[in-house]
């Protein structure tokens, strides 16, 4: 099957997200489709896929003009589609979730055992590994997406798009889909895979396709592809992949966990004997495979969970009763990993996210009053210090991109010149151009004094910007590694448990 | 912001309203022409008294000064993120509170007397609302389940107390005697300039209505200009921001409460102090119910409170023209209600789907 693309374009109110694109597919390859945070990927796959009818251009499959008008469409001429988001029926077995909307039916009944032997005869051809008849709700996540993916094979595709589909795994679950991508193409089907991470796409990708800002901007083969030319393509600019940074002068201790322990429900130790000290112009780490102890971590040292044992000391005194406002009182500030749901009000204006927590500033008001004049000038002020692609205070934080929500944060947090900083997974989902900038930013306020506790799940992020790293593993600090003398192999095998302290060379 | 994007800001906020008031007026239609009269002449009956004569429209404010405090009651705790649905509690707690007032302290000079009165039907209300705030706060039980039980428990004491301790000597009706002359306001009917302008001196309209468009800006106020509403207007939107950004969640749930439920317990100044003079047992009728709907259609907004009260108000007074002049039920006002609460509610849904999946296609 060739699928060609003709001079695509669609438009939103405001913004033209696919601009004239022209491209074409061929059986029995990967793709990959990358670019920025609303550079236009998606919206140029759902004109592929039906879900949006395109202002102009046409799409022809061997040759013949079509008309999608619909998902049925596509579905009908060989291209199907994995979500980002699953769309399945937790109740309902595998079996049944993968026929749904076009069962097998045997006497106006559906026939169960045909749909079963679809489902089992899919999945072993492709190794997919998947019980036909477990309930959806008793699947993991990386079978879940089995399921969407037998979905789509069931209804007979040639053509698969997958839509950021390692966002949601883990890191084995990822290496297994891409097995799974490996033997599509093998078989003579054609993927293509909407990605940001450049990593995955170096790995794969058979042809790498950029757009950037709803432009097509080229086509790069795999085998050439390189992770900085890929970035320029996507940004339009150079982008620096290592962090330049000197040596750390680190002052005085500001933060210290001693044998901090703390006791999940029920019975389990989310942290036990936790111990480490951060101190002022220090960049330090915790790396840790996720559900380690991280967010708790974090939610101590803000002040939003008290711990059951140990001291938490802070500029040299014990402070046993924390809670947030405390915490910010004493100069720590917090990006928190939900900055959607905590760090923003996603339906209030950018002046007032950027007030959260301290809008009890004297310069915005006296006496309980709040003059939205005053925050629109202290917002005005701060967008243009930190740069934020934002063409109006006014406009809410839900129609900024990810990376700029994440820049509104990092400006609000770090406006009041805090002592430290806890900032979890600062650089998630945040397109490259944002990282660099907010990379720069932390080195930049931790030579100018500022301590930083940092979060992430990049293990090559924490070494390229920490001077020491914490490896949490089962809630309980593993070891602190000196950043310069460690690289990402070794980090990995303590994350993972496999170094244990006492088996240190 | 630019002019288009406040244009359409306002269409999004006024659509769904609009919508469902139209739809509401297209199925009244229905029912009135399937009982046999003209549609057209019967809403205009509904709207002729308020719409041609002062004495008339000062009605239709005298029935909307209630729905402007409760409607405000629900939109206070909306905003904050809580549904209270215990308005009618509250509203019997500041009448009584207010009432109570009066009898205990019949000697007080009017300067004294009126204020006290006004902060104990506020106070009233505020207690009967800070309590299911407390409990949400506290324990988390959830504030419909404690704002209906409330409910039950307010009209239950006081109905009992009236009925078997209060009640005026040698009377049938269970209310209680007058309130004495000090606390008392009285209709605008009663004054030089009130009847200058047309008013009938049996008109009911008072100073309460001054009372609740001083709510109305209060309120406004409140969450546009004071860190208060914004941490509220926060909290609503967004309880874990609230927490993460130090604000104490606890306490500002517990005044939420207590602001809402006073906003319904000012109802008391209405009732007591202006339009019976004397607590009544079971006066409210759904009041604080319909403060829900008002709410709704107002979208929970000051001025949109003002307006669909407004508008309750006109179905109201317009409801006994109908009884009296046409072969249609004065319960059409009722289903015409109750038709404008669902498809407001039926439309703010649609329109947030469709917000949302706008917002889907322009991160698409």
């Amino acid at each position: 099957m060739k699928v060609r693309l003709e001079g695509l374009s669609k438009s939103f109110p405001g913004v033209r997200a696919v601009d004239q694109v022209s491209l074409e597919y061929e059986s029995g390859k990967l793709y990959a489709l990358v670019g920025e945070n609303g550079a236009g990927k998606s919206t140029l796959m759902k004109l592929l896929y039906g879900m949006l009818p395109p202002d102009e251009g046409r799409i022809l499959i061997d040759g013949a003009p079509v008309s999608l008008g619909s998902p049925q469409d596509a579905i009908a001429l060989g291209i199907g589609m994995v979500h980002q988001h699953f769309m399945l029926v937790d109740t309902l077995s595998a079996a049944e979730n993968v026929v749904l909307g076009a069962e097998p039916l045997k006497g106006g009944l559906i026939d169960r055992d045909a749909a079963r032997r679809a489902v089992r005869e899919n999945a072993e051809r492709f190794h997919l590994d998947l019980d036909p008849d477990a309930p959806m709700e008793s699947l993991s996540v990386g079978e879940a997406q089995r399921v969407e993916i037998l979905k789509v094979l069931y209804r007979g595709a040639e053509l698969l798009i997958f839509d950021e589909p390692t966002g949601v795994l883990t890191p084995q679950e990822s290496r297994f889909l891409f097995e799974i991508l490996r033997r599509f193409t093998g078989e003579g089907k054609t993927v293509i895979l909407i990605t940001h991470k450049l990593d995955e796409v170096l790995e794969l990708a058979d042809e790498v396709d950029v757009m950037r800002r709803g432009r097509y901007v080229g086509r790069v083969s795999g085998s050439e592809a390189s992770a900085e030319g890929l970035a320029r393509m996507m940004v339009g600019r150079e982008v620096l992949f290592r962090v330049e940074k000197g040596h750390a002068r680190p002052g005085d201790v500001l933060l210290e966990l001693e044998g901090i322990g703390l006791d999940a429900a029920p019975a389990r130790r989310a942290l036990e004997d936790v111990s480490f000290s951060i101190r002022r112009g220090e960049i330090f780490g915790v790396a840790g495979v996720e559900g380690n102890g991280q967010r708790e971590i974090a939610s101590l040292v803000t002040g939003m969970l008290a711990p059951d044992r140990g001291r938490l000391l802070f500029a040299g005194e014990v402070r046993p009763k924390l809670d947030p406002k405390g915490a910010r009182r004493l100069g720590i500030a917090h990006v928190p990993e939900d900055r959607q749901r905590t760090g923003l009000v996603l339906d209030m204006d950018l002046g007032e996210n950027l007030i959260l927590g301290q809008e009890e500033d004297p310069a915005l008001g006296s006496r309980g009053l709040l003059w939205p004049s005053r925050v629109q000038d202290l917002a005005a002020r701060r967008i243009e210090g930190f740069d934020l692609r934002a063409s109006d205070p006014r406009q809410s934080a839900r129609e900024l991109s990810g990376g700029n929500q994440q820049k509104l944060i990092l400006a609000r947090e770090l406006a009041r010149n805090p002592a430290l900083l806890v900032a979890s997974q600062p650089t998630r989902g945040v397109d490259v151009g944002a990282i660099e900038s907010i990379h720069r930013l932390l080195i930049e306020k931790r030579d100018a004094g500022m301590a930083v506790l940092l979060f992430s799940s990049e293990l090559s992020e924490l070494l390229a910007l920490c001077d020491r790293i914490g490896v949490l593993y089962r809630g309980r600090m593993a070891a602190v590694l000196d950043a310069a003398g460690c690289d990402e192999e070794e980090l990995g095998l303590w994350i993972t448990g496999a170094k244990e302290a006492g088996h240190v060379s | 912001m630019s002019p288009r994007k406040i244009l359409s800001a306002f269409w999004q906020a006024l659509w769904p309203p609009l919508s469902a008031l139209a739809l509401t007026f297209a199925l009244g239609s229905a029912i009135i022409a399937a009982i046999g009269e003209n549609p057209l002449s019967v809403f205009a009956l509904i709207f002729r008294e308020g719409l041609t004569s002062a004495d008339g429209f000062a009605r239709v404010l005298n029935d909307a000064t209630p729905l402007v405090f409760t409607g405000l009651s629900v939109a206070y705790a909306f905003r904050a993120g809580y549904f209270n649905i215990g308005g009618e509690g509250q509203l019997y707690m500041g009448a009584f509170a207010a009432m109570l007032v009066a009898t205990a302290l019949p000697g007080l000079p009017r300067v004294l007397a009126l204020p006290l009165a006004l902060l104990a039907a506020a106070l009233g209300g505020a207690v009967w609302g800070a309590v299911p705030g407390y409990l949400r706060a506290r324990f988390g039980v959830h504030e419909v389940i404690n704002t209906i039980m409330m409910n039950f428990l307010a009209v239950g004491i006081t109905g009992y107390l009236v009925v078997h301790h209060m009640k005026e000597r040698g009377q049938m009706i269970p209310h209680t005697p007058l309130i004495p002359e000090a606390y008392r306001l009285e209709g605008f009917g009663r004054s030089g300039w009130g009847q200058a302008i047309g008013l009938d001196s049996a008109n009911p309209l008072g100073p309460s209505l001054v009372l609740a468009l001083l709510a109305v800006a209060a309120v406004w106020f409140l969450f546009r200009r004071t860190v208060e509403g914004y941490r509220l207007r926060t909290l609503g939107l967004s309880p874990a921001a609230a927490r993460y950004a130090g604000m104490s969640t606890r306490a500002l749930t517990v005044r939420a409460m207590a602001v809402s439920g006073a906003l319904a317990g000012l109802v008391g100044v209405h009732e007591v102090l202006l339009y019976r003079h004397r607590f009544l047992d079971n006066f409210s009728s759904g009041l604080g119910f319909l403060g829900i709907a008002v709410a709704l259609m107002g979208r929970n907004h000051p001025l949109g409170v003002l307006l669909a009260a407004l508008l309750f108000g006109f179905l109201n007074t317009g409801a006994l023209e109908i009884d009296i002049f046409t072969e249609v039920p004065r319960e059409l006002v009722m289903v015409m209600q109750a038709m404008v609460i669902l498809f407001v509610v039926a439309a703010s849904e649609l329109a947030s789907r469709r917000a949302k999946r706008r917002r889907k296609e322009e991160a698409a």
